[in-house]
């Protein structure tokens, strides 16, 4: 790989301002350090925040603080959201692998790159790796492509399984912005690739990453996150759904259902949501939900499946939510 | 008998498990290190190859492409190896022409490996790029037999006899492209020594081959240089031919004067040899009670423009099954892509994969149950050679797999979940039972212990094992006397490791050389013992280190200290057996799978496997049952998971990593059951065994295939079977 620089931040570095623009941050680098192998990233420097303090799950009313810092693994496990977030850790736990994800980082995962086969092959064209080549993906191999929020320029997931959980929760995302903490709900962290697939998200360059703030309500009743994939663990998701509910005397007090695997972001409609608030929880109803949730789905060739399948697998998430087994 | 039969453990474990098992990576002389460039089109040629910044970059010690290949690379030089198929073999550097993506163009040696790679990526190459087709699909019109070994002979009246079928069938199946992907990658590690001398590490299948080639192209001989393997990380055919690792660090130390070590990366394991793409036409026809009339099997395969790689995939369908009118035809076609080479069960898994599918397509047809379909149309000899089996004892494997998997009463066994549809089904399996000629040396220390050599591998299957066990037994001492030594051109001949045929040849030369080390030390003994002088050889023992006469034991050892240098060290050749002329051996197999489905969702699951072999006499069930569960782990792989997916728009591997390249993973993994039955067999070879390190994958995918209809009425006729095909059905 490129030679490149490396700096292991402190918090000091963080208070006298040291800026973080010219640096590409690197946490646990599981996504990262493959593609510098790669040759995809090449940055000159690295910043290190391994040793920042974002390594703590707090508990407060308002709902569980996630630091940045703290490991998938260790947040799947901490009792605090596997009583009363259930949907999130299974979420994490349905990716990758033990040893990924006892390395990979909250923040990290957030901001995980495409799996798309030509962003990764920097032989091909590929727009959001060097913009203006073209989109190999969108007459190629598209089977882990998105159906939903394409662009002629970009068809490119976003992989993460955790995101998808966080979107349905509808977190909220710290982020230190010169020397400053804004917050930025959780849909708006990640966009839809347009003209500019080169951005995921709508991050400033030397933005970090401190926390991910969960709402009070977890949803620890009725809840469901299925991942389908091409084999049994170890794989990205084809197809996923995380869906939350509320019931109250057969009828939905709330609802709440996020996509994976289908668009550049996690996939969520809060007026489609907002239609279903009083009716009954029933398949017929679920379905209608599905039908419109993925309204205007497109398919490219080989993900052309995503479509029926993600119907199928929104009524059973929900299924499976309401009739916990 | 005290140890062939027995579950010994692997006399390497201890030394894998701590990593003290040095593969051809582990060597840690002081090496420069080696990185491939590859092209990034896959016809046409380099106009331009620009190394400058690549040669100024820190720790670069040379680069090599074809603009300075040594001359002498280039005349009269012969790039094949013992298993090049007809055709030109790939010539690294030869010339600028570009024959497939991902070609090596260019060769960076430095310091350390992220130099080399790095540097490599600062070189700059033009190409001229040619128009192509390359997809198999894209390429059928060239197709001709022209290429492919002819197959066994037809034989009767296939067209009438179809014609006059009450039921028939014409199918098309299609198996994608699958790589090998062993956990070690490929690697070669060469010490240059002062005297201009080399030790090559090479991963390899059979150090022969690594020298041979390396005696055609760079011109050295056994004298020059001595090629080692003591371990293998896995291979399953991509180490049957030197790969291009070899050549490379090769090119270096002779070039450079110096240690030069090559590791492929996991990216790089996708740019050469994987076994390939496949269409099969099956037309099969049978009579109302079930007796099979007309059976034809067709099949194209792809192959690279430059060698003519070909599989034995279709004579299979003229043997397993009792039938007087067969036609066979194997097709081959070029593509824009490096040759494909063999891979566990060659051809045998893929022709199986279509009959079997094809069978239980015309059994259903005609209203049979599946299992009772095969018994009906059973066959005790080889109707392709005219000959009888050394043995065959399938027809038990089918009646102890319908007990262990309860095939009769199997739909009393699902399992009522409401998205679930569960189905079973079935395939037999079989694989060549060969012997091929093996040499070994044995000689003994004066502690008594053991040392037998052969230049055999041992590829993960067990071979030291095994050859400990089987000499132990022989020469009546524990296994702990036996050192059994592989992998080193200085060893005698073995042949290399594959075809499932080491334990049959190596095994057989080491019980024969052991037994030569018998009739030594007892005329010794004899010798040097003027009472004994009269006693006939059958009326001696040999056990515990000791030979016994009436009650009497004399210790090897003791007896050895009279006997001279030279009596102590026996040389042996083994050749095949003379069954391996006049019957056919093969081993055989039936596998029985459950399968659950997703109605709404697709998704397809393997929650049981049974498999029963008939393989001969078992030398070791531990290491047999391994192989057995690796192959058939594989075969799940095969028939769910693995996809080289080759965008044939630019002739290029899009998944060539693990993330995307899906090989089963544990979770995939649910309950499998493997046994054999007991066979006899005193014609395959003196030890009667068959090798199994390749039967368990022959049948699986069909078996997963016929399953996946059992439980949804759909026949999905492609490989991998993925969710997506059980929606679109
Ligand atoms: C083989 C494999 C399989 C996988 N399977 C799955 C799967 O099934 N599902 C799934 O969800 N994921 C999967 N992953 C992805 C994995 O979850 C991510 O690699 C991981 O979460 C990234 O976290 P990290 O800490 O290692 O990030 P890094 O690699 O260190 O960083 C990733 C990116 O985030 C940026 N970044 C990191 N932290 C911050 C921060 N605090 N503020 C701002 N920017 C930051 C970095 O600059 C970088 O661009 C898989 C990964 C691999 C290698
Ligand atoms: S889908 Fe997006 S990431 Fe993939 S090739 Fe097209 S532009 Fe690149």
């Amino acid at each position: 790989m490129k030679p490149f620089q490396y700096t292991r931040l402190s918090t000091e570095d963080l208070s006298s301002g040291t800026t973080l623009r010219d640096s590409t941050i690197l946490a646990g680098g599981t996504n990262l350090v493959d593609l510098m192998k790669y040759g995809v990233e090449e940055p000159d420097s690295l910043a290190d925040i391994g040793k920042l303090p974002y390594t703590q799950i707090e508990e407060s009313d308002k709902g569980l603080l996630l630091g940045a810092l703290v490991t998938n693994a260790d947040t799947a496990y901490h009792a605090a959201v596997k009583s009363t977030y259930p949907v999130l850790n299974k979420a994490i736990l349905a990716a990758a692998s033990s040893q990924l994800r006892n390395r990979a980082t909250n923040g990290g995962n957030l901001l995980q790159r495409t799996r798309c086969y030509y962003f990764y092959d920097t032989t091909m064209p590929c727009n959001k790796r060097e913009p203006g080549t073209g989109c190999a993906a969108i007459k190629g191999f598209n089977r882990i492509h998105a159906i939903l929020g394409t662009s002629a320029s970009c068809i490119a997931t976003h992989p993460s399984d955790m995101c998808v959980a966080l979107a349905a929760l509808e977190a909220k995302v710290l982020v230190l912005r010169k020397g400053e903490t804004i917050v930025i709900p959780f849909d708006q962290l990640h966009r839809l690739p347009g003209d500019q697939p080169e951005k995921d998200h709508n991050l400033e360059p030397g933005d970090l990453i401190t926390h991910i703030q969960l709402p009070a309500e977890g949803f620890s009743e009725h809840f469901e996150y299925l991942k389908i994939r091409d084999r049994e663990s170890y794989a990205f998701a084809l197809v996923s759904v995380a869906a939350c509910l509320k019931v109250s005397e057969g009828k939905i007090a709330d609802i709440r259902v996020a996509l994976g695997g289908v668009a550049h972001k996690p996939w969520k409609l809060k007026e489609v949501e907002k239609d279903f608030f009083g009716k009954e929880a029933s398949t017929e109803n679920f379905q209608s939900l599905a039908e419109q949730l993925i309204q205007g789905a497109q398919g490219f060739g080989t993900n052309d499946f995503k479509i029926s399948l993600v119907k199928g697998a929104i009524v059973r998430a929900l299924n499976n939510a309401l009739n916990p087994s | 008998m005290l140890n062939i039969g027995n579950k010994q453990k692997r006399v390497d474990g201890p030394q894998k498990v701590t990593g003290k098992a040095t593969y051809a990576a582990d060597i840690t002389s002081q090496f420069y290190h080696a990185y491939v460039l590859q092209s990034t089109i896959a016809c046409g040629s380099i106009t331009a190859i620009d190394t400058s910044a690549a040669e100024a970059f820190e720790g670069v010690k040379g680069i090599f492409t074809h603009k300075n290949l040594p001359e002498r690379l280039k005349n009269k030089v012969d790039y094949t190896d013992p298993l090049s198929p007809p055709g030109k073999p790939f010539r690294p550097f030869y010339n600028d022409k570009i024959l497939y993506n991902g070609q090596p163009i260019a060769l960076v040696v430095a310091q350390t490996f992220e130099q080399a790679r790095y540097a490599s990526k600062l070189i700059k190459v033009t190409y001229e790029e040619k128009k192509f087709k390359g997809s198999l699909s894209e390429n059928l019109k060239n197709a001709s037999a022209d290429r492919a070994p002819e197959p066994a002979s037809n034989r009767g009246d296939f067209k009438k006899a179809f014609k006059n079928s009450d039921y028939t069938i014409i199918r098309e199946y299609r198996q994608s492209r699958n790589y090998h992907n062993p956990m070690e990658p490929h690697a070669t590690s060469v010490e240059y020594k002062s005297d201009g001398s080399l030790v090559v590490y090479d991963k390899i299948q059979g150090v022969a081959s690594s020298l041979k080639y390396l005696n055609g192209v760079f011109g050295l001989g056994a004298d020059t240089v001595q090629v080692k393997s003591d371990f293998v990380g896995g291979a399953f055919g991509s180490g049957l031919r030197p790969q291009y690792q070899l050549f490379m660090a090769t090119l270096a130390a002779l070039e450079l004067n110096h240690n030069v070590q090559m590791v492929m990366t996991r990216a790089q394991m996708f740019s050469f040899g994987y076994r390939p793409e496949v269409i099969h036409t099956m037309k099969l026809g049978c009579s109302n009670d079930g007796i099979l009339q007309a059976l034809s099997h067709k099949t194209v395969g792809e192959t690279s423009t430059f060698e003519d790689f070909n599989e034995t995939i279709v004579d299979w369908s003229g043997l397993l099954y009792k039938c007087e009118n067969v036609n066979l035809e194997y097709e081959l076609t070029p593509v824009q892509s490096y040759t494909p080479l063999d891979m566990r069960a060659p051809g045998g898994v893929s022709g199986v994969y279509a009959l079997e599918c094809a069978i239980d397509e015309l059994a259903h047809e005609a209203g049979i149950d599946p299992l009772e379909f095969r018994r009906k149309n059973y066959v005790d000899y080889d109707q392709n050679e005219d000959k009888p089996f050394t043995s065959k004892e399938l027809m038990a494997c089918y009646a102890r797999c319908e007990e262990v998997f309860g095939w009769k009463n199997r739909k009393d066994l699902s399992k009522t979940e409401p998205h679930l549809l569960t189905g079973y089904g079935m395939a037999t399996g079989s694989w060549e039972a060969l012997q091929q000629p093996a040499s070994v040396s044995l000689s003994m220390n004066e502690e008594g212990t053991f040392t037998i050599k052969c230049a055999t591998a041992d590829i993960g299957t067990g071979t030291y094992t095994v050859m400990s066990q089987i000499a132990a037994d022989k020469l009546g001492v524990s296994i702990e006397k036996i050192k059994f030594m592989l992998g080193d051109t200085a060893f005698p001949d073995s042949p290399i490791e594959g075809g499932s045929w080491t334990v049959s040849s190596v095994g057989s030369a080491v019980a024969s050389v052991c037994e030569k080390f018998k009739y030594r030390i007892a005329d010794v003994w004899k010798r040097n013992n003027p009472d004994y002088q009269a006693v006939a050889f059958g009326d001696i023992s040999f056990q515990k280190g000791k030979l016994e006469y009436r009650s009497k034991a004399f210790s090897f050892t003791e007896i050895m200290q009279q006997a001279s240098k030279e009596e102590l060290s026996i040389a042996h050749s083994e050749s095949p057996a003379e069954g391996q002329n006049t019957h056919s051996g093969y081993a055989h197999c039936c596998v029985m799978v459950e399968v659950t489905v997703d109605k709404d969702l697709g998704i397809i699951k393997v929650p049981r496997l049974v498999n029963v072999s008939a393989a001969g006499k078992i030398i070791n069930p531990k290491t047999a049952e391994n192989q057995l569960l690796g192959s058939m782990v594989w075969g799940l792989g095969m028939a769910l998971r693995e996809e080289g997916m080759v965008d044939t728009r630019y002739g290029r591997v899009m998944n060539a990593n693990f993330a995307e390249y899906h090989i089963a993973v544990n979770a995939d993994i649910h309950d499998i059951h493997t046994e054999f039955v007991e066979e006899k067999d005193d014609k395959v070879n003196p030890l009667g065994a068959k090798g199994v390190g390749e039967l368990g994958i022959v049948g699986l995918a069909a078996a997963i295939s016929n399953a996946i209809f059992d439980a949804t009425g759909k026949r999905l006729r492609k490989l991998p079977m993925l969710l997506d095909d059980v929606l679109e059905a």
